[in-house]
Formats: C-alpha cells, structure tokens, sequence
C-alpha cells in the first residue's frame, strides 16, 4: 500500500520551465517579476492626459451606423481598439465593430479585450489576414487563444490582470484610441448601464478605464432611452459617441440563468475541508469578507461559510468580485453588510445590482489595481482560487492547459492572490487522469509567493512561508502535510506526464500585475 | 477503541474513479460493491479492479468493506477467494440467512487452513439480512460466525421479500429494524440501518437518521457521498445531552471524594444507569472530537468551554 510516505521536494533556484529573454520581438524589452511588491509604484509611465474635449450646446453624439462612428473616431493603421467582456460569451459588439473595421482595408491593430470568449472566433481570420497583430487581454479561450497558441498572431499577445490592464491604461502602458463600449443601455449622450434593456448585464466595471482614459469612447447599445438614462455607470463626460445596433448580444450567453453548487461528491469534500481551514485561520469573524469565482466548488465552499457564519451568528463586511446568486442570498440573509460587485455572473445577481443599495458597483481600477490608492482586494480576508497546475513552489498556472495550449489566463487570481490575507487554491489533486500538482507548472501565471495554501481532495498543504498558518491548523486538528507529499501522491495514482515541448517563438507574454514579466508562453511543437 | 460505523458508503466495485475518492468522502466505512451495482457483463472486471485496487491504493483511515456476490451464485465463491488473497477490512454478505454465513465461514476456515497454516485473515464480516427469515432468525445468523461485527439491515429487499409497499414513514420496517437493533446489542455487535433511497431529500434523511439512532442503530448506509455529512449529524450527540453528561461524570467524581454513594444533579437522583449512559455519552463525543481532553473539567464553565460547537 501506498498512501503519502515520502515527498518530493522543490528544485532550488529557477521555478520557471526556461529563463525569461531580455528582449521580445514585438513587445520590447522585459522587465522580470522580482516580486509581488517590489515593483508597486515604480516605474510608471506619465500620465498621458486626455485630449480635453469640448461638445457644444446642440451637438450630437448619436450617428447611425458604427461605420460612421470609425469615421468620426479617425480609425487607421496600428491604433489599439478596446473591447469589455461583461457581456461574455453572449457579445455581439467586438464581432460588429471588427466586421466594420476589416472592410475599411486597415492593418497592424492591436486589441485591448478585457476577456476572449469562443464567440469571438472570427477575430481568427483578422489575425491571419494582418489586420489584428497584437492583442492584450486577461483571459482567453477558444479558437482565438488557439490561434495565438499557434503563433498565429504577429506580437506576443500580452496576458495581463485583472488589475493589471487598468493599471496600463490608466498609466498610459496601454494607450486606447477607440474604446468601444457595449452597454446594454444608452441615452443618445452617452450615460450608459448594464442593468436596463434586453441585454443586461449588471456592472459594467471593467469597461471604466476605457471610458475613461481611451481618446475616443463610442456606446454602443440595442437599448436607447431618452436622456437622461438612469443609472448612469459610465457617463456623459467620457462619451463621444452613441451608435445604435438591433442587437449587442445573445443573452443566453451573457448571463447564465443559475449558477449551481456542484453536485460532486470529491468537490463538496474539498469545499467541506476549505471551510474547515477558514474556521481554522481564525479569520472568520465579524467583519470577515470574501471572494470566490462561480464554479461549482468555489460556490460550495460559499455554502459551507453559510452555515458557518449562521451558526456561529458571524457577520461578515463584503464578498467581492464577480457575483453569483448564491451571494446576493448570503448579501439578503444578513450575512454580509455589502457586495462589491465588478461583473454579474447570472440573473439574479442583475437583480439585486439593479434594485439593492447595499450591492455596490466596483470598477476594475479600484478591484484590483496595484498603481491606486487601495484596492478592494487589499481588503480581502479570504479568497478561494482555482488552479491548472500548482508547482512545488506554489505558483499557479491558470493560463495555459497542460498541452501548452492557452485555455485562460489570470483574470483577477493573481490580483486577489496577492491582496488577500488568505489566499486559497482549491482543486482535486488529480483531474481527468492529470496530477494538478507538478514539479514545474506550464506557465506561471501567479507567483507561489501570493498563494498561501492548497486545499485538495487528498490533503492540505500550506505554504512553508506561513508557519503561523501551519501551526493554527494544527492546533484545530487539521493534517497539514509538505506539496512534495501531495506531488507525490498524484505521481502515484498518474505517473510523470511527459513534458511538453515547445519552440523558442514566444507567442504570449505573461504580465504580473505591476506590468513586470511573470513568464512567457511558447509555441508547442 | 471500537471504531465508529456511522455511516456505511456504498461506492460501484466497477468504478475507478470513485473507488480512488472513497477516501475522501468523509465515510466511516466503504463499500466497495461487486453485487447490485454492477452488472452480470462485468464482474469479473470490477472483482479485478477492487482486488488491484486494496493490493495498491491507500484508503487512509477509512474502513474497506467489499460486499461480494451472495455465495450461492457463481459469483459468489470467486469473489471470497479474490478478497481472501487481499483482506479487506470487512466483507459485507448479502442475502445472509444461517445456511449462507454458514457456507462463507467454512470457505473462509478452509482458506485459513489451506493457504496460511491456520493462520486467521483479518477480514472481519457483516451480514447483510434483507429478508424476512433473515430477520426471523437474526440471532442464529449472529451465532453462526464469531467473525460477524455487525448486521447491515436492507430494508429494500425486505419489504420486497414480505411483499409489501415501502413507504416514507417506515411503518413497514419497524418490526425489522427493532429486532435487529436488539438483536445486535445481545451479541454486542454493531448494527447498520437500511439506506435512505431519496437522495435529494436531505431533511427525510436526517429524520430518518435521527429514527434509527433512537432505535439503537449505530449507523445508517449511505447510497449517495451526500449523504454522509447528513447522517453523522443524525447520529450525532445533542450538545445538551452531552453537557449534562459531562456533569453527571463531574458531580459523580465529587460526591465520590466527599465519600457519597449516592448523588443527585440539579435535584434529580443519579443512579447507575444514568451514569453508565453518562459514560457512554462522553466517551462517543471525545471520539467525535466534540470534547477536548477528558472529563477532567471542574466546572460547569469548563465542561461548556471545552463542547466544540457541534462540527462533526
């Protein structure tokens, strides 16, 4: 019998598969992560003001067609366009716009996407014609990232966070020319909500920088009300435009009618354990507040609080994040005193966005922003993460699968990671016959620094950087044992899956929060 | 110590996956099963799989039992020689009646005799009685091996077997339940309750859980991971139960000091009985973790300090 007898520990120095390069063809020279802190702050670009902008009494903003609309932007060769992705895999308006910009024959674009969905596979064919060469984005999956992966696209793509891409618009790392704004409503001035019209999406807060600081902000809405349109998320001050279109998305994509706490059985015993290793922190109490994403584990160790916090009468300040129905029950049941809310996830968190005071809006900049004044994820007590890979060293990667293919990217996991008193990754130790624990991750997507520990199916490991940890769950009886023991566990049920082997073409760089060089993405062979 | 069989997990023989998460689902005892859930087609693979499975994979702390097929079938006879090469902790015999327990407690002598110079295996057996004369004759089952350790009740079959509707109130099984529940305690063995089939209906569980610990079960199967949690809260000690039994044992160590044969606590005599119970009581809590040390608190505000807030 084997069960966890003996571990397997890390390799000093190096954690990366290959050293970074210095310089990048088509992404210029990099600047190597040294640190979750090290770099907040320094080396900010200027500010790049805003052209100040003056509309006049009796002029219009609202034009007929988007074409007209890229007229009046002044669209031509090499400009980065911006694109949100509140409306997910249900969104119409990258597709519109891009269909409009490849007629009018101009080449070498970059995109500034805040997440790539499938839905977006005919950006494929801009790439391969030339007319989209560069593309920054915090997530992508889909034909899309397959096509990067094949070093499809001329740049590196340039993988950001959350946090990250308001970071370099706002600094000017990420000069916008054209932010195109999908809002699910609109007056013909320019305020904008996602809460009205048949394509709701509740928060609209990764779409605020762009609006902010692109030079040229154009709305695009299927919902048209008269002014003034109420609420107004995104205002009249930082629109230039308002186009009309029949429809901005398919909302059965946008928002998914429920989300579910998982069924299974080996993930309700993981969430079951997470719970138990919040109670033990000893972070739980009056005041606490969370972050988890909407998958279905994640969302069962947000039952699991529930109970927790009923039982034990413990109210908490704020669950954050993107929101899922399951908090706005928490928020309703007196569990939490607020939601800060950068993205709706289903119906009924529209709802409650739309209709409760104490579910609050939040834009990306004051979620996860390093380069501010104080993030929300600075606040964080608690935050439950996933993972693809997790390395001995705890790095994460959420970017690329384990074929090398990118399937992802941080979002906000290396936001939160690094905010977050507790930084959680839950996970089975092995998923669909692949050890999630590794000697070296594919990619590192969150430095193990910001990670503190692992909550498996087989056992939990924490971070040897956090004795105090260590020592808390012990003393609440919970077996805490090395990541080289749970390595080795899953090298047992699996074996050692063959390396990948990659080319030396780096097709995605992977930027840290602070815009340092966290890692690279290479083509595979 | 006796360990704990609240809860029994019925987990497919023929199925990897769940057979390598068994561990995990929180179950005292797993049943690795090779009769009903699999199918004709595949018995000799799932036989195969849960052999390899105990000869290579660690299940931890938690409890194997296999149930193999009823012994007189043909899959019967193959399956106890398969398990007897890697002795699991328990194995569950289904249909038992006298004759089957029997016949498996020969072939078992016989295989101790044969393959390891009358050397006992370690594999301890449950009867699984899920029909009428298996009920009717529970006390000669339970004489029949000094291996049993405990009867699993299945309820299913019974009600098939006595030809009646099996309903929600369980008025159908009561007699059965009854008799094995005191049938087990006589022979001092534990007893198993049938499974709750409705597995999305968790408050009819927990009822039903609570029902059968009333009844002296000292578990419950499960035929869903989900339902594990539910059942040890059902079989679960009430907080104030076993706060006052912390104090019986408390004012019971004082009166013996002060050289008092007889006590009372809060103006009710305590007499034997009561404090067996008391006994019984704390020792299931510590086990559960629910009380920290041992009943060494001096006061009332200790004994409350060291009662975990019910997290089992």
């Amino acid at each position: 019998m084997h069960g966890i007898e003996f571990e397997i520990a890390p390799a000093s120095g190096e954690t990366r598969r290959q050293p970074l390069p210095e310089y990048i063809e088509g992404y210029g020279e990099v600047r190597a992560f040294e640190g979750a802190f090290a770099n907040v702050g320094v080396g900010i670009s200027d500010h790049r003001p805003r052209r100040s902008k003056s509309v006049r009494p009796g002029q219009t903003k609202f034009l007929a067609t988007i074409e007209e609309a890229l007229d009046r932007a002044g669209l031509r060769d090499g400009m980065t366009l911006s694109f949100h992705h509140h409306l997910r895999n249900g969104d119409h308006v990258l597709n519109l716009v891009m269909e409009a910009v490849a007629r009018r024959g101009v080449r070498d674009l970059t995109l500034a996407v805040s997440s790539i969905f499938p839905v977006h596979e005919p950006l494929v064919a801009l790439i391969d014609a030339g007319v989209v060469t560069g593309l920054a984005t915090n997530y992508m999956s889909g034909p899309v990232a397959k096509a990067v992966s094949q070093g499809r696209l001329k740049k590196p793509a340039v993988m950001m966070t959350h946090g990250g891409r308001p970071r370099a618009i706002e600094s000017g790392d990420l000069p916008v020319d054209i932010a195109f704004i999908a809002a699910p409503c609109s007056d013909p001035y320019g305020n904008c909500n996602g809460v009205r019209g048949k394509s709701a999406c509740g928060a609209l807060g990764y779409a605020v920088a762009d609006a902010q600081y692109a030079e040229v902000v154009v709305a695009i809405t299927d919902h048209l009300v008269a002014y003034p349109a109420s609420p107004a998320e995104i205002t009249q001050t930082m629109v230039d435009y308002v186009v009309e279109v029949p429809s901005i998305g398919d909302p059965q994509g946008i928002v998914s009618g429920t989300t579910r706490i998982t069924r299974d059985p080996v993930g309700l015993a993981i969430a079951h354990k997470a719970a138990q290793v919040i109670h033990a922190s000893g972070l739980l109490e009056d005041g606490f507040s969370f972050q988890t994403g909407a998958g279905g584990t994640s969302l069962a160790v947000a039952a699991e609080l529930k109970d927790m916090m009923k039982e034990a009468g413990i109210v908490g300040s704020f669950a954050a994040g993107g929101i899922t129905g399951y908090l706005v029950d928490m928020l309703e049941e007196g569990l939490f005193n607020n939601l800060l809310d950068v993205q709706c996830f289903d119906l009924r968190a529209v709802e409650s966005y739309r209709d409760n005071p104490r579910h609050l809006p939040m834009d990306a900049s004051m979620y996860a922003n390093p380069f501010s004044k104080g993030a929300v994820v600075n606040q964080l007590d608690v935050m439950i993460l996933g993972a693809t890979e997790i390395d001995l060293n705890f790095n994460v990667n959420v970017t690329t699968g384990s074929d090398g293919t990118i399937m992802g990217g941080s979002g906000g996991h290396s936001d939160t990671a690094a905010g977050a008193k507790l930084a959680m990754v839950v996970t089975q130790l092995v998923k669909a016959r692949l050890p999630i624990v590794r000697r070296h991750v594919t990619t590192i997507t969150t430095p193990g620094e910001t990670v503190d520990v692992l909550v498996t199916d087989h056992g939990i490991a924490v971070n040897p950087a956090r004795q105090d940890l260590i020592a808390a769950l012990e003393a609440s009886g919970l077996k805490v044992v090395t990541i080289g023991a749970l390595l080795a566990l899953a090298e047992s049920m699996t074996g050692i899956p063959d390396e990948v082997t990659f080319s030396d073409d780096i097709v995605a760089v992977v930027e840290y929060r602070d815009g340092t060089v966290v890692d690279v993405v290479r083509r595979t062979k | 110590m006796k360990r704990l069989r609240r809860t029994m997990l019925f987990v497919p023989g023929n199925n990897p996956g769940m057979i390598q998460s068994a561990s995990v689902l929180g179950a005292d005892s797993v049943i690795l099963d090779l009769e009903d859930a699999v199918s004709l087609s595949e018995k000799d693979s799932a036989r195969k799989l849960v052999t390899k499975a105990l000869r290579s994979w660690s299940f931890k702390t938690t409890e194997v039992t296999v149930r193999i097929n009823p012994i007189t079938t043909v899959y019967g006879p193959l399956d106890l020689e398969a398990m007897l090469e890697v002795q699991p902790d328990i194995l569950l015999i289904p249909k038992a009646e006298v004759a089957s327990i029997q016949e498996v407690e020969a072939r078992i002598s016989a295989y101790e005799a044969a393959k390891l110079g009358g050397e006992a295996v370690r594999t301890k057996l449950f009867a699984l009685i899920e029909s009428a004369a298996g009920v009717e004759h529970v006390h000669e089952i339970l004489a029949s091996s000094p291996r049993l350790v405990g009867v699993l009740f299945g309820g299913e079959d019974y009600t098939s077997d006595m030809g009646v509707a099996r309903t929600m109130g369980g008025m159908e099984i009561e007699y059965a339940r009854n008799k094995v529940a005191v049938a087990c305690k006589v022979h001092g063995v534990d007893a198993v309750d049938t499974p709750f089939t409705d597995v999305d209906n968790h408050e009819g569980l927990l009822a039903d859980a609570r029902k059968a610990k009333a009844m002296g079960f000292t578990g419950k199967a499960a035929i869903n991971p989900r339902q594990v949690g539910i059942i040890h809260k059902g079989f679960a000690p009430d907080p104030v139960e076993v706060r006052y039994a912390l104090r019986v044992l408390e004012a019971m160590e004082e009166a013996e000091a002060e050289g008092k044969g007889v006590f009372s606590l809060d103006g009710k005599m305590v007499d034997a009985p009561i404090i067996q119970r008391a006994r019984q009581m704390v020792a299931l809590a510590e086990k559960l973790g629910m009380v920290k040390g041992s009943t060494a608190s001096k006061d009332e505000k200790n004994a409350n300090d060291s009662l975990e807030g019910g997290l089992v």
